[in-house]
């Protein structure tokens, strides 16, 4: 079993309708949207909910209202400034909580109550292109990091128990903490990037965790023609870096327009880009992960 | 200093401005350089610590560079007693404390990657044995581009947590001036922080399925923390009519819309922005920010609690 996912640093490179093609590309996998905090492969997925799942963690604190005192000893201690003084009495701000609950332990009149949080839930449903697992982090909540382990836990006791030979995981933006949980443990980081400054910028720094982790790497350049010098750039710097170029894939507006059809793409078009993510598939199937970046 | 203002509807010349998506690659940076090209004398406060790329488009000089630091417990041996009070009320797990054993010495092991720096194992000791000390998680730079004040943080790479390098750059943030932040992508912690204490959102959309599906949680975001929002909807042209119908439904206003153009792609993947090459786009911006003004000093600028507490 080999876990794939597909990340950029950038947001908005084309990670998901990507990944949606991989869904219908790849023979036998089990599918995963690591991006809790604005999931979207859903969207091309037409999911059957078969499971649902709460997922619980971390604490908020909760003062009692009516046995506060109003020493104001915890919002003095607090160090995200998540407890401020409303009217007689001291409030929490859960948005601003971390739940240390060093409040809860200080108070001296033992008023403070650390709640657990429900954060959001969790999926698992039936997809014509295999079982998938996906999540939605509840509005303004933390923990997505944790999210994020948690569907993978899951992803990968399907493919277990289901002998699925990938986990194609929709990995989120950024480099912070949900995409570390998306990454650590892979068998390949396909990076999806795109020829602008912004693009490489972040891209490389995304490099740059691959190889923190020691995560083999591959690289898609999707609207390649928007500028083909950048393009070239980007080429290079996988020579530089050790880190497979994958293929390119043109700029086409039909990529947007075809989202309304609510289908991977490769299954709603043929032409220079859904070719062009054959192609990447095909460059990932065949080359075993473990021989080639691991190394480097 | 202060990450609000107190005085009611005081300096509403200046207000905090942010940009922000839910989906990523929408066009917050674009938007957000554009109004700041436009206005000038403003500071360009860039959130996304994760991915910074404000600097490429404004391209300022950087002159002030300082490590963003954050607070870890730090073990003095000699007083520690290996009682274990420490791992016992660290609420993230990042201390555990092995007790002395068949003549073995004892030891604490912190994981600092982990800590929160909440202070609770530091003040809790009974023993006074841990020290609050620091290490670098990232740095904030700042700087002058032209007449716009830039101030960006850039987290290190392996880092997980963000939150704190986007409070320590907010940090910079002087409220007496227009002040333009180009949030991250997302709808969790890093986008709360940096969105905390704006006086209005402006949230820049795609008309497809997925930006539909990440706007609704952006407005729900929006919503729980009370700041007054209105669309920017780019490349208006390319998708459905799903986003306009949600914002007609939902009354919220559409502040703009940006027709599909292939020279902005373009010009943007060199790292220049419509608004120096086309006096059209110049205009618009000029007048959403007008916009936002008048949206946040007639609907909402006056009622709405202010965001921090």
């Amino acid at each position: 079993m080999k876990q794939i996912v597909v990340i950029s640093g950038k947001g908005g490179t084309g990670k998901t309708i990507f990944t949606a093609s991989l869904a219908a590309l790849a023979p036998s996998k089990v599918l995963v949207d690591c991006d809790v905090d604005a999931a979207d492969l859903h969207l091309l997925l037409a999911p059957r909910t078969v499971e649902r799942h709460e997922f619980r963690s971390g604490k908020t604190a909760w003062i009692d209202p009516a046995l506060c005192i109003a020493c104001g000893e915890c919002a003095d201690a607090c160090r995200f400034d998540a407890i401020a003084e409303s009217g007689d009495d001291f409030e929490v701000n859960p948005l601003k909580c971390e739940g240390c609950g060093l409040c809860a332990r200080i108070c001296p009149v033992e008023v403070i109550e650390m709640r657990e949080n429900l954060c959001g839930e969790w999926y698992l449903s039936e997809t014509a292109y295999g079982p998938f697992v996906h999540a939605k982090l509840g509005i303004a909540q933390e923990n997505s990091g944790r999210l994020v382990a948690c569907v993978r836990e899951a992803a990968k006791d399907i493919a277990h128990t289901r002998s699925l030979d990938y986990v194609i995981i929709d990995g989120p933006p950024g480099i912070g903490c949900p995409v570390l949980a998306s990454l650590t443990g892979t068998d390949l980081a396909v990076i999806v990037t795109e020829p602008t400054l912004s693009g490489i910028h972040d891209a490389r720094r995304v490099l740059g965790l691959t190889r923190h982790f020691r995560i083999p790497a591959g690289i898609v350049i999707n609207k390649w023609d928007i500028n083909p010098e950048a393009s070239r750039k980007i080429e290079a710097l996988c020579d530089e870096e050790g880190v497979r170029f994958l293929g390119r894939i043109p700029f086409s507006k039909q990529v947007a327009a075809s989202l309304i059809k609510a289908r991977p793409y490769v299954e709603t078009a043929q032409d220079g880009v859904a070719d062009a993510i054959r192609s990447a598939w095909n460059k990932i199937d065949s080359e075993p992960a473990d021989k080639d970046c691991r190394s480097s | 200093m202060p990450r609000v203002r107190d005085a009611h509807g005081e300096g509403v010349d200046a207000v905090v401005i942010a940009v922000a998506s839910g989906k990523g690659g929408t066009g917050k940076t674009t938007v957000a350089v554009s109004l700041a090209l436009m206005l000038g004398d403003v500071q360009f406060i860039d959130c996304d610590v994760e991915e910074p790329n404000a600097h490429l488009f404004l391209k300022p000089v950087l002159t002030e560079k300082t490590p963003a630091r954050v607070m870890v417990p730090e073990i003095i041996e000699e007083r520690c007693t290996h009682c274990g009070k420490c791992a016992e009320v660290c609420a993230f797990n990042c201390i555990a404390v092995i007790p002395p054993n068949a003549g073995l010495k004892g030891g604490v092991l912190v994981f600092p990657n982990l800590c929160h720096s909440c202070g609770a194992c530091s003040l809790l000791c009974p023993e006074g044995a841990i020290r609050e000390s620091y290490r670098e998680i990232g740095v904030v730079e700042s700087g002058q581009a032209g007449a716009i004040r830039f101030v960006h943080g850039r987290l290190d790479i392996g880092e997980a947590m963000s939150p704190p390098l986007i409070r320590q750059v907010k940090g910079h943030i002087d409220l007496n001036r227009t002040t333009i932040i180009d949030a991250p992508p997302g709808t969790s912690c890093p986008v709360i922080n940096a969105l905390e204490g704006s006086d209005y959102c402006v949230l820049v959309t795609e008309p497809t399925p997925f930006g539909l599906n990440d706007l609704v949680l952006a407005v729900e975001v929006l919503r729980v923390m009370g700041i007054p929002h209105g669309l920017v909807i780019n490349r208006c042209d390319i998708g459905d009519g799903g986003v306009e119908n949600y914002a007609r439904q939902n009354g919220i206003p559409v502040l703009m819309r940006i027709p599909f153009d292939r020279t902005i792609a373009e010009l943007y993947s060199r790292g220049l922005n419509i608004v120096e090459k086309d006096g059209d786009y110049a205009e618009k911006f000029r007048a959403l920010f007008k916009d936002i003004k008048n949206h946040y000093e007639t609907d909402c600028g006056h009622q709405r609690k202010r965001g921090h507490g």
